[in-house]
Parts: C-alpha cells; sequence; structure tokens
C-alpha cells in the first residue's frame, strides 16, 4: 500500500523547471531512495514533502491526505519525521531534553500550555526517552551539552529524536553527506539496525551511490527535474538511461 | 518534594526567601553617623523598587531569556499596569488588590495584541516591532489618550474620586485591608536603624511568588520547549511543535509580569505617568536582564537590585561629597579628580553604567551569576558534587541553573 503519493508535481524557480511533472510513491514498510545528479530537483522534492515549499502543480497525498500547504509542524504531526543534511539538533539542551521534546509533540500535540508540569515528573516521557537513547548506545551521554557532541553522535541524535515519534514516514536528507567514510558506514549500520527492529518506511534523498545501494529496496532516479525511472536496486545498477544521467560517476 | 520542587530548587527557594525577607538588615549594613552610612540601601522605597523591578526582570528573562525573542518594549506594560492600578484606586477602592488585578488583566491583553502583531517577525525585526508599539503607546498616552492618561501631569488620586467601595473616611494613600503600604516601623539597635515597611513587604511577597512560578516555568515542559525555540527553531517546528503559541504564550506571560510590576508601582506611588513607558525604560529592563545574566534564575533579580541600588547611591554622590573623600590631596589634585569622578557619579551615573555594562558582556557574558559561579567554583574545586536527586532525571543545564 503506498502511504506517500506524488502526482504530477511541478514547481518553477523563475525560469528554471527544477520539477516537472514529478509521479512517486512510497509503499509501506519499504525503503525508498531519490537519487540523481546535482540539480536534479531532490531538495526541492523534499521541501515540497514537509511543508517548506508549495509546489506549482500537483498533488502530495500522506495516507489519502494532501500535505500541500500545511505548516512543517502539521505534516510531523501527521507523522512524517525528518532528519536534515547537517543535523538539526537543540545545541544549548542536554542530549536527554533533545529527545524529551519530541516525545512532549508526540504526546501533546502542537502546541500545550503546561507551565506549572515538572519535566522531571514526567517519568513516562523519561523512560520513553531513555529507552530510545540505549537504543542509539546514547545513554551514557544523556546530560551532555548537545552541542559538544561529535558529528556522528549528531547525527545519531537527530536520528533518534525522529525515531522516538515512531513517525509513518521518515524523510532522510542525504543524512551522510560530507560524512568520512568510517562515519558513512556507522550510519548505513545504524540505519540498518533501525530497519531491523522496526516497521519503517523511509524515503531517503542521496547522492552517495554506496549509501543507497546498501539500504534502499527501491529507487527512483531523478534528473532534471522529472523521474527517470524508477526500480529495484539490481535492475537500477544495469540501467542504460541511469548511467547516461549519471555521465561517468561510477557507482562508489 | 515540596511545591512540586526538588531538593535543589526547594533549598534555593527558601534562600531566595530568607534573603528577601532580611533585606532590611542586609541592605543597611553601616551604621548611622558612620562615613559609610550613604552606602546603606535599606530605605522602603528602594527596597521596593529592587522587588518590583526584579518580578518586571523576571518576566521580561522568561521572553527573552529562554525563547531569546528580544523585546525593546516591555515597559508598554509595566506603563500600561501602572495606568490600570490607579483608575482602579480612583473608581473603586484605595485596596491594593483590585488594582492589582485589573493591572495584570489589562496589561495581559494589550500584551496579547502587541506580541500577536510583533511575533508575526522574529530577530530584529521583532524587536523594532515591539519598539514601534512601545512608543505608538508612549505617544498615545501623551496626546490622543489624555483622557485616561491625564497626559503630561499623570494620572493621580484625587479627593473628588468615586471610589464606590470605601467609605467616606478612608484616607487617601493605598491599603492592605486598611493597612496602610506606607507605614512603617523603625527598629533602632546597635547605632542601625532598620525599617520594616508595609508596603516593601508586600512587594517582597509578591516577588516571592512570582519567583517561584518562574521556578515552576522553568523547569516545566512549557519552559523546555521555550528554551528549545532558542536553541533550534527550524527543529522545534519539523518536531510537531507550533512556535508561534509558544513565543506568544511567553510574551504575554512576560506582558503579566510587568502589568504587576506597574500596578505595584502604583502602589508605592499612586501617580502614574506615560514616562514610564518611554523606550530608556525598556531598555533598562534588558540591561538587568543581561547584567544579571539573561536565561538564569536569579540573574534578572540580582541585576534589577545593582542596577536600581547602585542608581541611587550614585545620585548622592556630587560633588561635596567628592571633595570631601579627596580633601586630603594637594587642592590642584583634588580638583582634577573632583572633576573626573564627578562626570561618572551624581547625573553623570548613567556613563557609570554604561562602562558597567561593556565590561560585563566582555568578560562576564553569562552576567553576574556566572561571575558568582566562577567565584564559588574556585572555592569548591574538585568538591564532591552534590546532585543527591539525580538518579533518573533530566539535569538542567549551566545556564538554566541558578
Amino acid at each position: 500500500m503506498a502511504i506517500l503519493e506524488v502526482k504530477g508535481v511541478g514547481k518553477r524557480f523563475g525560469g528554471l523547471h527544477a520539477l516537472s511533472d514529478v509521479n512517486l510513491s512510497v509503499q509501506e514498510n519499504t525503503v525508498h531512495a531519490i537519487i540523481g545528479p546535482n540539480g536534479a530537483g531532490k531538495s526541492t522534492l523534499l521541501n515540497c514533502l514537509v511543508g517548506k515549499l508549495m509546489p506549482d502543480s500537483g498533488s502530495v497525498l500522506f495516507q489519502g491526505q494532501s500535505v500541500l500547504g500545511r505548516k512543517p509542524h502539521e505534516i510531523n504531526q501527521m507523522g512524517i519525521s525528518r532528519v536534515f543534511q547537517t543535523p538539526e539538533i537543540f545545541g544549548d539542551l542536554s542530549v536527554l531534553e533533545n529527545i524529551l521534546i519530541p516525545v512532549f509533540a508526540k504526546r501533546d500535540g502542537a502546541f500545550r500550555l503546561h507551565p506549572f508540569e515538572t519535566v522531571q515528573h514526567e517519568v513516562a516521557v523519561i523512560d520513553k526517552a531513555m529507552t530510545m537513547l540505549e537504543e542509539v548506545n546514547m545513554a551514557d551521554k544523556r546530560d551532555m551539552h548537545a552541542a559538544s557532541l561529535s558529528r556522528g553522535d549528531k547525527r545519531r541524535l537527530e536520528m533518534a529524536m525522529c525515531l522516538v515519534q515512531e513517525p509513518k514516514l521518515l524523510l532522510l536528507d542525504e543524512p551522510t553527506a560530507g560524512m568520512a567514510r568510517a562515519d558513512t558506514n556507522n550510519t548505513i549500520d545504524l540505519l540498518k539496525e533501525i530497519m531491523d527492529r522496526r516497521d519503517i518506511t523511509m524515503a531517503i534523498i542521496e547522492h552517495d551511490m554506496h549509501v543507497v545501494f546498501s539500504l534502499a529496496e527501491r529507487i527512483t532516479v531523478l534528473a532534471q527535474g522529472t523521474p527517470l525511472v524508477e526500480d529495484t536496486p539490481e535492475n537500477i545498477k544495469t540501467h542504460p538511461k541511469v548511467k547516461e544521467a549519471y555521465l561517468g560517476e561510477t557507482a562508489a | 518534594m515540596i511545591l512540586g520542587l526538588n531538593r535543589r530548587d526547594t533549598r534555593f527557594l527558601i534562600i531566595v526567601i530568607l534573603l528577601t525577607l532580611f533585606t532590611p538588615f542586609l541592605m543597611q549594613p553601616f551604621s548611622e553617623g558612620s562615613a559609610l552610612a550613604q552606602f546603606n540601601g535599606g530605605y522602603p522605597d528602594l527596597m521596593a523598587k529592587v522587588a518590583i523591578f526584579g518580578i518586571f526582570a523576571m518576566g521580561f528573562n522568561i521572553l527573552f531569556g529562554l525563547t531569546g525573542y528580544l523585546s525593546f518594549g516591555h515597559a508598554a506594560f509595566l506603563g500600561v499596569g501602572s495606568y490600570s492600578a490607579v483608575w482602579m484606586f480612583k473608581l473603586l477602592t484605595l485596596n491594593v488588590f483590585p488594582a492589582l488585578i485589573f493591572a495584570v488583566i489589562i496589561s495581559g491583553l494589550f500584551a496579547l495584541i502587541i506580541g500577536y502583531i510583533s511575533l508575526q517577525r522574529s530577530g530584529i525585526y521583532f524587536s523594532i516591532l515591539t519598539l514601534a508599539m512601545a512608543e505608538m503607546s508612549y505617544r498615545l498616552a501623551y496626546s490622543v489618550l489624555t483622557p485616561i492618561t491625564n497626559g503630561e501631569t499623570g494620572l493621580q488620586i484625587r479627593a473628588t474620586d468615586p471610589r464606590i467601595f470605601d467609605s467616606a473616611t478612608s484616607s487617601g494613600s493605598p491599603n492592605l485591608f486598611g493597612l496602610e503600604l506606607s507605614s512603617s516601623f523603625k527598629w533602632e539597635v546597635l547605632n542601625h536603624v532598620f525599617t520594616f515597611n508595609v508596603g516593601f513587604y508586600f512587594c517582597a511577597f509578591v516577588a516571592i511568588i512570582m519567583f517561584y512560578l518562574t521556578l515552576r516555568i522553568f523547569r516545566s515542559p512549557f519552559g523546555l520547549i521555550l528554551r528549545a525555540v532558542k536553541s533550534n527553531q527550524t527543529r522545534l517546528n519539523y518536531t510537531g511543535h507550533n512556535t508561534r503559541p509558544y513565543t506568544l504564550a511567553a510574551f504575554v506571560i512576560s506582558g503579566l509580569y510587568a502589568g504587576l510590576a506597574g500596578g505595584l508601582l502604583a502602589l508605592m506611588d499612586p501617580l502614574a505617568g506615560a514616562e514610564r513607558m518611554v523606550w530608556t525604560a525598556s531598555g533598562e529592563v534588558v540591561i538587568m536582564t543581561i547584567l544579571g545574566g539573561a536565561g538564569t534564575l536569579l540573574g534578572p533579580v540580582l541585576g534589577a537590585g545593582a542596577i536600581k541600588y547602585l542608581e541611587i547611591i550614585f545620585a548622592k554622590i556630587n560633588e561635596n561629597v567628592l571633595h570631601g573623600w579627596f580633601g586630603f590631596l594637594p587642592d590642584g589634585l583634588e580638583d582634577f579628580i573632583v572633576f573626573i569622578l564627578s562626570r561618572f557619579t551624581g547625573e553623570g551615573w548613567h556613563l557609570t553604567l554604561g562602562l558597567m555594562f561593556m565590561g560585563i558582556i566582555i568578560f562576564l557574558p553569562g552576567g553576574l551569576v556566572q561571575g558568582g559561579q566562577r567565584i564559588a567554583a574556585k572555592f569548591r574545586r574538585k568538591a564532591p558534587n552534590d546532585d543527591d536527586d539525580s538518579e533518573h532525571h533530566p539535569k538542567s543545564t549551566s545556564h538554566v541553573a541558578e
């Protein structure tokens, strides 16, 4: 069953057609990668899914409901969480507090005035956050300032912040961009662990072929703002059109 | 667990309560007639001002310290609070409670409107919008709204006021169910004069309650989310929190504190003028908060205390006092030193404040609280941590602790 359906989405920036007639559907409990060379429109597409950009045409349905025109927090409340290209975390807060905030969002909704409750008394919330931290092996760092974490740990923390909400769809925007090979492999392992443990639907925007072929069950290749092919990783590897689009870029 | 606080916070609250209750002693350390007696600050007017501006700064800190939204217009709510309180004195009764309640309600509504408009933008644009709103309020109070504000003269109590709940015999100053706020008890002991004033203790009592509420807000999920607004608004939005109502709630809460402070100012001196809303008054609360330590619990109160105390003390040091101090020097040198120092004292107090503010910003960006923490750290280097209740609780990071 398709959890996310993108139908005929187009987006122009002045004279530039960033996206034109994009059709895409992400099936439940699969890892779907969207790849493509620089400027193919991957990030634009993602921004249309999360409420940052409004496409000029087409529709985006999440579980049959349109996400277009909704604000980022509303889309999150529908069950879509997002990991950023550079980890977006709350640097001034402790690691545990970073996880508490998404748990509160899940429990209390987009806004709740609770000025006279006490964080320390929210035992269920804290337990849930601690379980999550244990799952990503960060329980010992719970009191650390998030800003002082290593880059890899920041990524791990951000992932945990998304996962603790048990999203129906997790969007990852180039989760390994700018990472060293070792960090990239760690991230792949982390994602694989998560996939083994949970029934999760992920859409990954990625440039790194190694990451894509390690994780994805389904791949859409985007070129010049329009989907070229959609297939399994095995077929994509050998697809002539894909090779052409990447113009000699090797599948590293 | 007392009052929903953990052991550490309870201890902290008790210390603050004791400090507040013993202010008449603490601010009167020098005996009468001694050369240092002029540095005593233990008179009711000053002590009450410290409590009142402490409340003002505490509220401002909920907005600025937690969310990072820098408002340059909070004096508007102070002014609105004062006007509202004086109107209650005029129309209903000289009892303090209707005045304070009305001050809080009206300033809250005012903050809701100004906050809703200003929070359409963030960063510097938000600051400019609040500044513009406050200046508009100030100008309106001087011109169009004269029937309500009594323009330049200021709003004051008159014998001809209706005061429908007061009997004809009631006196002409604000009271607490008959107990006049201006009444004091003086205690002379060991060459010291300690003044216990009803008004001060009332303000102190309100300040302690507000401090307790602030502490609760800081430790609540709401407070946590406000700190997240300051840290990373993008992440907060993509985590499913709608930042707009959170920031608006913080804005209104800080407006309520400011209105309450304005109401208390009117209790101590039942006269409300538009100058209370002028932009320098808004700037003063910013300085108090930063000087003490933005985002900390005690910082804003310390900042308010330091500024109000020094303001009064420096105002007293005029050229004659300086000549007295440096009389032992040769004439030419004496005149020169007095000339230099007098630029920084008396009327020149703001010059000293400016230098002090610069020094704090450069050397102690965390304010007086950070200074205190550094000194404390020097004293108990390597002393065992006493976190007796940290088994399964998030530990607060340093800038939200005391």
